[in-house]
């Protein structure tokens, strides 16, 4: 298939300037800047139907229209903090096809009025961060960003701006703290960054992926765009593949491909060929679903994958085979969210550090089954009390690890 | 010796990037050139960062001690941080990094004799689909080393042995 975000596997060298440029770069954006209105440009992406890829799935171009225009300068900023266990797809982007990516970063900039824009870049990407600063700068160049873009008013600056380890910047409002200079910890919200965001002016934050849509929507058309996918959730996703599979990766696939489709026909099957036993389909965000047949015949979609009692996120999938128990998958994730709870709220820097002792030992052999209960009970508590999702999120795997796998933990309590 | 004064082009350079009236945003930035050198941060480096920001010391620490890739203290030459959280761990990164720790006769959190590396043992860094993996965090900035293997990885240590004479 011919790949609408992934490009760089359909033309080599795509992310040299002379050849995004050949292949159509930056006549959308020359377009949208010269011939449209900026309002436009938010209205043809609100037909689209794109949804963030983040995780949340937020209509974009709704997103977009939220814009305070009574409140100015107005920024946006492209969050590019990867850092979701079993999330890969926005590095390879942005290595393999950054002038997409930069030029739907253009474009959105452009839709709501703002003339500087940031890509909150994790720390670890370093070498990226080089890299996509060459990339800004033969922009700068070639006249696509700066003063006066294609001999019009509109001007454009971006600038990248790395983090230095913190899963939490990924939520938008510690992003915009840790822009600001300060601990990487989410706001209260409202306000939303669309009325008060980068140093309290209205700001829109997408995530990579979701910029890379931007120039082929614009391109050609909203209606080519909805033409894919399903009616729920309009285009194509990059699904990041991992875990037991014989071909973990990147596959970009439309919605409504199926979890066998994305398994079996593109990751290969699974190693040893042994059955799936469950899938996490948003990361160590997610909650597991216990795989059968009628499962893997599931479509991928928002809304479908929600039907399975789990959410499709930014469609990290996670597989895991029979030789896996999930009492240790537990384990795993919540060592994670315990080193990334940020400590601002009570029941997440707490929750989190209680259901790591009882995971550990739950797994060393030496729990009873009132330590699961009471891990179970710890999980529930947290829910709904978090001041933002990562507290929501640590909890998934810890409940429907133990509802739904009980023998799991069953087999290593003590008697 | 104050940032300003080792590194005058970058400094100006980071502070460029961020309106005049907010410039506590370059604090992350200039705390990587800070850690540069040394591979960490010391107290004299803050107090430089917080004067040229208008900021307080107590507010750089914080950053210092929040963000997982700022250290207060010294290590081995380059940390090398393997990632062991699920996706890595499904293709064998606790087997790696046991088997890494013992032909190295180190633990986790560890510094070879020589001074070279410190392993640590960090979460997800985004390359799930090529673990075994880690990344070095040295005086040449952060590097990726994806499908590794304990041979390739041994072999990567000899290379960084021979760097350390000429990186000062």
């Amino acid at each position: 298939m011919t790949h609408v975000l992934l490009r760089h596997r359909d033309i080599p060298d795509l992310n040299k300037f002379e050849v995004y440029k050949k292949n159509g770069g930056f006549d959308a954006f020359k377009k949208a800047v010269t011939k449209m209105q900026p309002a436009e440009v938010t209205d043809v992406v609100k037909n689209s139907g794109l949804r963030g890829r983040g995780g949340a799935g937020f209509p974009t171009g709704m997103k977009w229209s939220f814009i305070d225009n009574k409140n100015w300068p107005h920024y946006v900023v492209a969050n590019a903090d990867e850092s979701e266990p079993g999330t890969f797809k926005d590095r390879e982007i942005m290595e393999s096809n950054p002038f997409q990516f930069l030029e739907g970063l253009a474009l959105a900039s452009y839709a709501v009025g703002a003339t500087v824009a940031y890509i909150y870049l994790r720390g670890e990407f370093w070498q990226l961060a080089a890299f996509l600063d060459e990339k800004i700068a033969e922009m700068e160049k070639a006249g696509c960003l700066g003063s006066n873009l294609f001999g019009t008013e509109y001007s454009l600056k971006i600038f990248t701006h790395l983090g230095a380890g913190a899963y939490i910047c990924g939520e938008e409002t510690a992003l915009l703290e840790s822009l600001e200079g300060k601990r990487g910890q989410p706001r209260v919200r409202p306000p939303f960054p669309p009325s008060f965001g980068l140093y309290g002016k209205p700001t829109i934050i997408n995530n990579v992926e979701t910029f890379t849509n931007v120039p082929m929507i614009l391109a050609n058309g909203a209606d080519w765009y909805k033409s894919m996918g399903t009616a729920d959730s309009a285009g194509v996703k990059i699904f990041s593949l991992s875990g037991r599979v014989r071909k973990p990766g990147n596959y970009e696939l439309p919605f409504g491909t199926t979890f066998r489709q994305l398994i079996y026909e593109h990751g290969g099957g699974i190693q040893e060929g042994r059955p799936v036993k469950a899938i996490m389909p948003a990361g160590a965000s997610s909650s597991l679903i216990v795989v059968d047949d009628k499962v893997l015949d599931t479509i991928l979609d928002y809304a479908t994958v929600r039907t399975l009692g789990a959410d499709l996120g930014s469609a990290s999938v996670i597989v895991l085979d029979d030789t896996v128990n999930i009492d240790w998958v537990v384990k795993k994730t919540i060592h994670f969210f315990k080193h990334e709870s940020c400590g601002k709220c009570t029941p997440c820097r707490e929750g989190n550090y209680w259901m790591k002792n009882l995971t550990e030992r739950i797994h060393s052999g030496e729990g009873a089954k009132a330590d699961v209960d009471l891990l179970l009970n710890v999980a529930k508590q947290m829910q709904g009390k978090c001041l933002c999702a990562l507290g929501e999120f640590s909890t998934m795997a810890v409940v429907t690890g133990i509802e739904r796998f009980p023998q799991d933990f069953k087999k290593v309590v003590k008697a | 010796m104050s940032l300003e004064k080792t590194y005058p082009k970058e400094v100006k350079q980071i502070l460029s990037k961020y309106p005049p009236e907010q410039k506590r945003s370059a604090v992350m930035p200039l705390l990587f050139l800070a850690q540069r050198e040394e591979g960490y941060i010391n107290k004299a480096s803050m107090q430089d960062i917080a004067k040229m920001l208008n900021i307080t010391e107590t507010e750089v620490a914080s950053i210092v001690g929040f963000y997982s890739l700022y250290h207060d203290e010294k290590a081995g030459k380059y940390r090398m941080q393997i990632c062991t959280d699920l996706p890595c761990a499904l293709r064998g990164a606790d087997e790696f990094i046991q088997n890494l720790c013992e032909n190295l006769g180190i633990k986790v959190g560890e510094t070879t004799p020589d001074g070279i590396v410190t392993l640590e043992a960090v979460t997800c860094l985004a390359a799930c689909d090529k673990a075994p993996m880690f990344q070095t965090q040295g005086p040449d900035g952060i590097k990726y080393h994806e499908n590794m293997t304990l041979d390739k990885t041994l072999e990567l240590i000899e290379a960084l042995k021979q760097t350390k004479k000429e990186v000062k």
